[in-house]
């Protein structure tokens, strides 16, 4: 007997979480816009309030067209569950906020999006959680800012700005020792390029508003539940494993042997702090997703071609991208990143912040702008807007230079973005 | 909850309520290499729907300690001896595939026990392909790939178990991982070694429903026509679209199929 076949990537990335509209027979997923879903008598109320049936209650707390895109990427990734968020940042809030809260500790890689790390460095404090920064490839230093409250290790699968790449499998094995899980920020690899769940991860989140909806036109975020950690095991997580007075004293891993995280996460966080998705998004999200391996393949040749251009050009000083021998990680990128390492990146311009202002500006189809994972090529100096404020010492600090250029490669032809590229160093060479 | 039954540590959830003998007592079992959680939505109901609920991880599954039991007929004995420890006299049984058979097993041989029967899933004999109990001896993701394929109609549930946003699919498999080496290759072993299932059959006095889904891959509904014809007061509902994992795939259908038998 030939054993059965799970569908492909692709086939998934089409069809996983939806068929064809049972009343309508529309084929593309509907979007569901309405705020609630009529009860059909007193008694299937009560059992949905209660998690005696499945179904609908209030768009706040789930909603049928972002249950398909929560249950596609939940496919897509390998795990249980996923949850559609108003954006990447507040999927990242849910997830901590679910199993950590005052006295809880992190333990977070550095190079981190500036979006997450003032969360975790500014706000996430004054509600007395605290965290400790470490250099992703520092394994002993993961270690060692272990606490007995830490909660959750963090970190992102392709690090900001330098690319760092995670070795999610050896992360994943210091928060296990320590009965905590490991959660990463997807956001860059998409399931396309590195599932983390399969290498030991436990959480993770993607800014959907990237290369997941793939055209720039919405805001989102997903956040997804491998099923892998055992909370009950741990002991550490008594908002999974006793009772919670706010859910009728619900003890979530009493309910679900793999999926307290995701009951208790879509049960109150999404219910209390409300950061939920419009269906419109998710419709937009998942007009994304049904070209995403089609687009990342794309993405990745384009950028491998932009990457061997700048590395020859006598303007630039070097290019960090983890497909390059010069890139620390380069052994671990090749190991665990095979469908390539993205489409964003960073490049040192030889030269002082005028040079990046002039490469920027003669641009003709990069557009400067602050976002990444767009179908269209996209571009933005550090030193003259996100930190134009730092001086340069300052800015070395926070490992970006004067002429460092973040690149987001979109889908446009190739030989059209070298010649952009072409223009902007000779603009740039000009002062 | 839990209870000693032989000198080990038997878990039962109880659905979200305490557990109250005074109510009839609903138990239910779960199928090869699960445990209590299959039953969420079903066994929440009921527990808030004046019964009370007791769903079990047999020995060696989930919580429960003990190894798994290698015989059908000794884990009807097995779930007889823990309605012993929670002081319950008469119970409805709900079992699905390999608890089906279980639930069979206690119905005909301790009548004044069992008040109805449900089973889901069921076939019999319940023989296992080969190929797959060779898997399940020697190639455990192998063979709970194949199980998880072949227990599933479709990609996409409306909504998703236990609620929307919940990956059928994904779960199941990651329920199958969280057991024990070994939990699966002597499940499969006890369902392939029951034989003695339609004398079991034709001893069945109570009301029996058989809920069989009618894309079912693992135990197709034409699999149980002969226990069903071997119970004299048999009802059978087959849910369309479904696979073998009927309560994770049709819950609401379930649950509506066994509040009929239940309130019967």
């Amino acid at each position: 007997m030939a054993a059965p076949r799970h569908l492909q990537f692709d086939t998934l990335s089409l069809h996983a979480g939806q068929q064809p509209d049972p009343v309508t027979g529309a084929r593309a997923t509907p979007i569901y816009f309405t705020t609630s879903f009529v009860f059909r008598d007193c008694d299937h109320a009560a059992a949905l309030f209660n998690m005696e049936r499945a179904g609908h209650v209030y768009s706040r707390i789930s909603n049928p067209t972002n249950a398909v895109l929560e249950e596609r990427m939940a496919a897509l990734e390998g795990g249980v569950a996923a949850i559609a968020t108003a954006s990447g940042q507040a999927a990242l809030h849910l997830g901590l906020a679910t199993i950590a809260g005052a006295g809880s500790h992190i333990v977070s890689s550095g190079a981190l999006y500036g979006g997450s790390h003032n969360l975790l460095h500014y706000t996430l404090p004054r509600f007395g959680i605290e965290t400790t920064f470490v250099k992703p490839r520092d394994l002993d230093a993961w270690r060692r800012a272990i606490r007995p409250n830490t909660r959750v290790l963090f970190a992102e699968t392709l690090g900001n700005p330098g690319l760092d790449v995670l070795d999610v499998a050896a992360a994943a094995e210091i928060a296990h020792e320590h009965k905590i899980p490991l959660m990463v920020d997807s956001t860059f690899t998409t399931p396309y390029l590195l599932k983390p769940f399969d290498h030991g991860a436990d959480l993770l989140f993607h800014s959907a508003t990237k290369f997941l909806g793939g055209h720039g036109v919405a805001i989102g975020g997903v956040l997804v539940d491998g099923g892998t950690f055992d909370w009950a095991a741990s002991g550490k997580f008594p908002e999974l494993t006793d009772p919670y007075e706010g859910f009728h004293g619900m003890n979530f891993a009493d309910e679900s042997t793999v999926a307290p995280f995701s009951l208790r996460a879509r049960r109150e966080g999404l219910r209390d702090f409300g950061a939920c998705m419009s269906p419109a998004t998710a419709f937009q999200i998942l007009q994304g997703i049904e070209t995403l391996p089609l687009r990342m393949q794309r993405h990745v040749e384009n950028t491998r071609k932009v990457v061997d251009f700048l590395v020859r050009q006598s303007a630039v000083e070097s290019v960090a991208y983890p497909e390059l021998s010069s890139h620390p990680d380069y052994a671990l990128a090749k190991r665990l990143l095979p469908r390539g390492c993205g489409a964003v990146f960073s490049f040192n311009l030889k030269g002082d912040r005028a040079a990046g202002r002039r490469f920027i500006e003669a641009l003709k189809i990069f557009s400067h702008l602050a976002n990444v994972g767009d179908a269209k090529s996209l571009v933005i100096h550090p030193a003259s807007t996100t930190h134009f404020r730092m001086s340069d010492a300052a800015l070395v600090d926070a490992g970006i230079r004067p002429g460092t250029l973040r690149l987001s490669v979109g889908l446009e032809g190739p030989d059209d973005l070298i010649e952009d590229l072409s223009r902007g160093l000779r603009a740039a060479q000009k002062g | 909850m839990d209870y000693q039954v032989a000198n080990k540590t038997a878990y039962a959830y109880t659905g979200g309520k305490a557990f109250d003998q005074k109510l009839p007592t609903v138990v239910f079992i779960h199928g090869g290499n699960q445990d209590h959680s299959v039953w969420i939505l079903q066994s929440r109901y009921f527990a808030h729907h004046d019964y009370a609920v007791l769903a079990l991880d047999l020995p060696g599954h989930g919580r429960s300690g003990g190894a798994p039991l290698a015989r059908i007929e000794d884990i009807a004995l097995w779930t007889l001896a823990l309605l012993d420890a929670a002081g319950v006299k008469t119970a409805a049984l709900i079992g699905h595939s390999m608890g089906s058979l279980a639930a069979l097993e206690c119905a005909a041989r301790f009548p004044d026990r069992v008040s109805r029967i449900a089973l889901l899933g069921t076939a019999f004999p319940m023989r296992v392909s080969p190929d797959l109990i060779e898997a399940a001896k020697n190639d455990e993701p192998a063979a709970q790939n194949m199980i998880n394929i072949w227990s599933h109609s479709t990609h996409a549930h409306y909504p998703g178990n236990p609620g929307p946003g919940f990956w059928v699919m994904g779960e199941n498999l990651r329920l199958m991982q969280r057991q024990k080496p070994g939990v699966l290759y002597a499940d499969f072993a006890a369902c392939n070694n029951y034989a003695t299932g339609l004398e079991r059959a034709k001893q069945v006095k109570c009301p029996a429903l058989f809920l069989l889904g009618n894309r079912d891959a693992m135990t197709p509904p034409r699999n149980a026509k002969d226990l069903v014809n071997a119970i004299s007061a048999a009802k059978v509902m087959t849910i369309d679209g479904s696979g073998h994992n009927l309560m994770g795939e049709k819950p609401d259908e379930v649950l509506d199929a066994l509040i009929g038998i239940l309130k019967t």
